[in-house]
């Protein structure tokens, strides 16, 4: 069996904010604006910050519990107060851990501002992941059935 | 263990269910017993460790026992997690800047 693995995994995170689209896009613009709210940690601005299509954005850290990061995103769209689409790959301490797709995106609503996340990843390598397990069970299903059978 | 697949119904069942959730119903389909049959051997299964099933509403649902998929399902609860913290994050941030929410 492969020691290597991928696991897919879709979410949607949807929030109404009470702010006008304009304001809200350029939260996510700016990258000093980005650094206050993105990270779980505020304050760092990215090392790299192209905000236009085909640009590139870099930052690192550390998580709460002392490991390093790196998060690398490539834009492939962005419509101005409409959508901001990037790819982007997860490192945790030098290892390459997810790929993933993003969509935001941003619509006027009666309290100000629709925002949508939607997220499709594929976490890397993980270790007793769902194909791995479902792998050992079918294989234990096949053993049992031929040592059943008398094979 | 053993015992739960000794039976050639509960192998068909489980080998479904490796391929994803599914209700008693679906299960149920394209078996030649009555649902209660079927009912028995999923209690059988999930007393054996090998399922989990879960009502919601009229629906049952069973799964392959989760522990030791759940990390993938872990890690896109974690995503989803840290965009809604992330959604906090901003809303505080641009109703600091604006006083109130504006406009």
């Amino acid at each position: 069996m492969s020691d290597h693995s991928v696991a897919h995994g879709t979410l949607v995170v949807e929030r109404e904010l009470p702010h006008p689209v304009a304001r809200v896009f350029a939260a996510w613009a700016d990258p000093v604006q980005k650094a206050k709210w993105f990270g779980d940690r505020g304050d760092n601005p990215p090392s790299v910050f192209e905000f236009r299509p085909g640009g590139r954005e870099s930052s690192t850290g550390a998580t709460p519990d002392g490991r390093t990061y790196r998060f690398d995103v490539l834009y492939n769209d962005i419509v101005p107060e409409n959508r901001i689409l990037y790819s982007y790959d997860m490192h945790v301490d030098g290892r390459k851990i997810s790929v993933s797709l993003a969509a935001i995106e941003f619509s006027p609503s009666p309290r100000g501002t629709k925002l949508k996340a939607t997220e499709y990843g594929l976490f890397l390598d993980g270790l007793d992941t769902l194909d791995q397990r479902r792998e050992g069970i079918v294989s234990l299903v096949d053993n049992l059935s031929r040592y059943l059978d008398g094979e | 263990m053993f015992q739960a697949l000794a039976d050639p119904t509960r192998r068909a069942i489980v080998e479904r269910l490796s391929q994803g959730p599914a209700s008693v119903s679906d299960l149920a389909r394209p078996l030649p017993m009555s649902l209660p049959a079927v009912v028995q051997h999923l209690q059988l299964l999930e007393h054996s460790g090998l399922i989990r099933t879960e009502k919601t509403g009229r629906v049952r649902t069973c799964t392959i026992d989760a522990a030791a998929l759940s990390e993938a399902e872990q890690w896109i609860n974690g995503q989803r997690l840290a965009w809604q913290r992330r959604f906090d994050r901003l809303g505080a941030f641009l109703d600091g800047e604006t006083g109130e929410g504006s406009d």
